[in-house]
């Protein structure tokens, strides 16, 4: 069996389990945020009865992240709801807006506070919960009434899915980024290519990156319509995850005879720096293909492109430089946020390296990633085009129907943000 | 009691690939409630605005699905080409579509969580073509839709079009909705 097999086996009480198969299982931790939270939780209440208690508070995350720095009435009332619930219910793992637990944008803030342990099962109300098998376990994004039934009984149904494996052979040059390598995959199989199926991860090149590096990868395997992304835990994941949990966890691997979809190989050293043009994260072009278009905005953010790692690839290229077009800095967590402000690159703190060069500092939230109320931060209105290092680039995505997205790694952000036009890391990477 | 319709019917709706859920329902009207009735008809409103204009409403486009002073559209089916719904996990999708009166897409494919959204949340039927049907229904065309026998009937062109068969998903939308299918399983009590 594959990882994502065995998890699911597990969980199902079950010996073995085969892909297509539709089992019931049970969930180690559901996460839910402002968006998909109030609706969850009035299903939950329909269905069970307005005084019903959630089956399990300690396995309840609530992490408010979407619509968080915003005058509308309605945006606040969300993140107000989600507090009288979690008050009612006794949720000990709320993070609320205005207090020093707010954290930010959900996917990060999993791994950051513990709740990604191998081996388990994790459910969110959000379709990039794809995110936290990067931990080696199984993780995928649901509706408020899938969400709802679990808030009651702990439970989900889940059809087995298929694995497709991708290895990753090499070491990977310093101009590329896990951003390029995900971006790639998606180019080749198309945004359906993983539908309905696990995208097991593997290789040289993939234990070589960091565990923020591994969630970028799982993070957008929902825009090849994965299930799941998921790769195997190894010394670095138990490292991560020991110094944030004392939870206790299981590492599961793939047996050598596991069955899978497909394989795919990539050798990273022959790889090179891409975009998804708009309007679609399939559309890849090289960047050397498209240099010296013209832009109007450069964003650095998200659960994809705005964890430490990325802010300091970008700060690489942007120190002692000016950004030429409106660059807006998104730090994904207050703790990244803190972090801009203690971590340096070639003596500077990351904060000062991009303010000295005139970009834009944003508060942590999914802010303009999708889109958002009008008074969203870095939110498009017209007809901007934009490279950015989030994760999707569908038409409005950002805000405006009319803007068209160029989807990057920040080192390709970063490179652009200081010419105005579609630049090659390469050109400017020392 | 069985919750799908044996024929459902009305006039077609047509779009292309990969249309998403942030055209769906775009992001900016998430903030609404979902039961509050004077909100969730906001719902009905944005179905299907984030579509660009030129792709609202084949072959033609320009048209929208809910004009802009309506709460429900005059569509009842939405025939759409690959990968319908893909994208974002919400539910405010499926809900949005249901909400403007839409009972059921025919879509050649679609994103996993639309499907399970619309299917686990009873809120329409998502059929899967047997082939392309973008270029062969126009919007406005009259249809009709057997659902138990699986075939769909333009009465405007007189084409018929077999449909794949709805599989284990049918016992949750005959149930209704998940709850009602987990109930029955004695899954949970009633
Ligand atoms: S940052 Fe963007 S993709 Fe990530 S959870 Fe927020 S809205 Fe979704």
């Amino acid at each position: 069996m594959t990882i994502t097999e065995k998890i699911i086996a597990r969980h199902a009480g079950r010996e073995r389990v085969a892909p297509g198969e539709n089992v019931w299982i049970d969930v180690d931790v559901l996460m839910t945020h402002d968006v998909c939270g109030p609706p969850t939780i009035d299903i939950f209440k329909r269905e069970f009865g307005e005084d019903a208690r959630v089956w399990d508070p300690d396995k309840v995350v609530l992490l408010p992240d979407h619509y968080i720095f915003t005058k509308n009435h309605h945006a606040n009332r969300n993140v107000r709801l989600l507090r009288e619930f979690a008050e009612a219910q006794g949720l000990p793992h709320f993070y609320d807006v205005g207090t020093p637990r707010y954290k930010g944008v959900c996917h990060v803030a999993l791994a950051e506070e513990g709740f990604n342990r191998p081996g388990s099962v994790l459910i969110g109300t959000d379709s990039h919960t794809c995110t936290s098998g990067a931990f080696g376990l199984f993780s995928t994004g649901v509706g408020n009434t899938d969400a709802a039934l679990i808030l009651g009984t702990g439970k989900i149904w889940v059809k087995v899915p298929e694995t497709m494996r991708f290895v990753f052979e090499g070491s990977l040059p310093p101009y590329l980024m896990a951003k390029d390598l995900i971006l790639a995959v998606i180019g080749d199989i198309g945004c359906d290519g993983a539908t309905y199926r696990a995208m097991e991860f593997d290789g040289e090149a993939v234990y070589d990156l960091s565990m923020e590096e591994r969630m970028t990868l799982t993070n957008m395997a929902i825009e090849a319509g994965g299930k799941n992304g998921v790769i195997a835990a190894d010394a670095k994941t138990v490292e991560y995850v020991q110094a944030r949990t004392d939870a206790p966890f299981e590492v599961v691997f793939s047996d050598e005879a596991a069955r899978y979809h497909s394989v795919r190989h990539y050798d990273v050293a022959t790889m090179e720096p891409v975009v998804a043009k708009p309007h679609r994260p399939d559309n890849r072009a090289a960047v050397s293909a498209v240099a010296g278009t013209r832009l109007d905005r450069a964003y650095v953010g998200s659960c994809t492109g705005g964890k430490l790692e990325d802010f300091e690839a970008a700060a690489r290229i942007v120190q002692g430089q000016e950004v030429v077009i409106d660059t807006f800095i998104v730090p994904a967590t207050t703790e990244i946020a803190a972090a801009l402000h203690t971590t340096t690159v070639g003596g500077e703190t990351l904060y000062d390296i991009f303010e000295r060069a005139g970009c834009k500092m944003g508060r942590s939230s999914c802010a303009a990633c999708l889109g958002g109320p009008p008074d969203t931060f870095g939110r498009t209105h017209g007809s901007e085009v934009v490279i950015s290092t989030t994760n999707r680039n569908f038409p409005g995505r950002m805000g405006s129907k009319q803007a068209s997205v160029y989807l990057a790694s920040p080192l390709t952000v970063a490179a652009s943000a200081c010419t105005g036009v579609i630049t090659d890391p390469r050109a400017v990477l020392v | 009691m069985d919750s799908m319709k044996p024929i459902i019917q009305g006039l077609a709706y047509v779009v292309g690939d990969a249309v998403d859920t942030d055209q769906i329902i775009p992001a900016e009207h998430l903030v609404y409630s979902l039961t509050v009735p004077e909100e969730r008809r906001w719902y009905g409103r944005y179905a299907l605005s984030g579509v660009p204009a030129d792709g609202q409403g084949l072959p033609s486009g320009g048209r929208p699905f809910t004009e802009p002073d309506a709460y429900e559209s005059r569509y009842r089916i939405v025939v759409a080409g690959t990968n319908f719904g893909c994208g974002s996990s919400r539910e405010h999708a499926p809900f949005a579509l249901a909400e403007a009166g839409c009972e059921a897409v025919v879509a050649e494919s679609y994103a996993r969580i639309f499907y399970r959204n619309a299917v686990d949340g009873g809120f329409l039927v998502p059929f899967e073509a047997r082939e392309r049907l973008v270029e062969r229904i126009r919007t406005g065309d009259a249809l009709a839709i057997d659902t138990a026998l699986g075939t769909l009937s333009n009465r405007t062109t007189g084409e018929d079009f077999l449909l794949h068969p709805l599989g284990d998903v049918a016992e949750i939308l005959r149930a209704g909705n998940v709850f009602e299918y987990a109930r029955r399983a004695g899954f949970i009590g009633s």
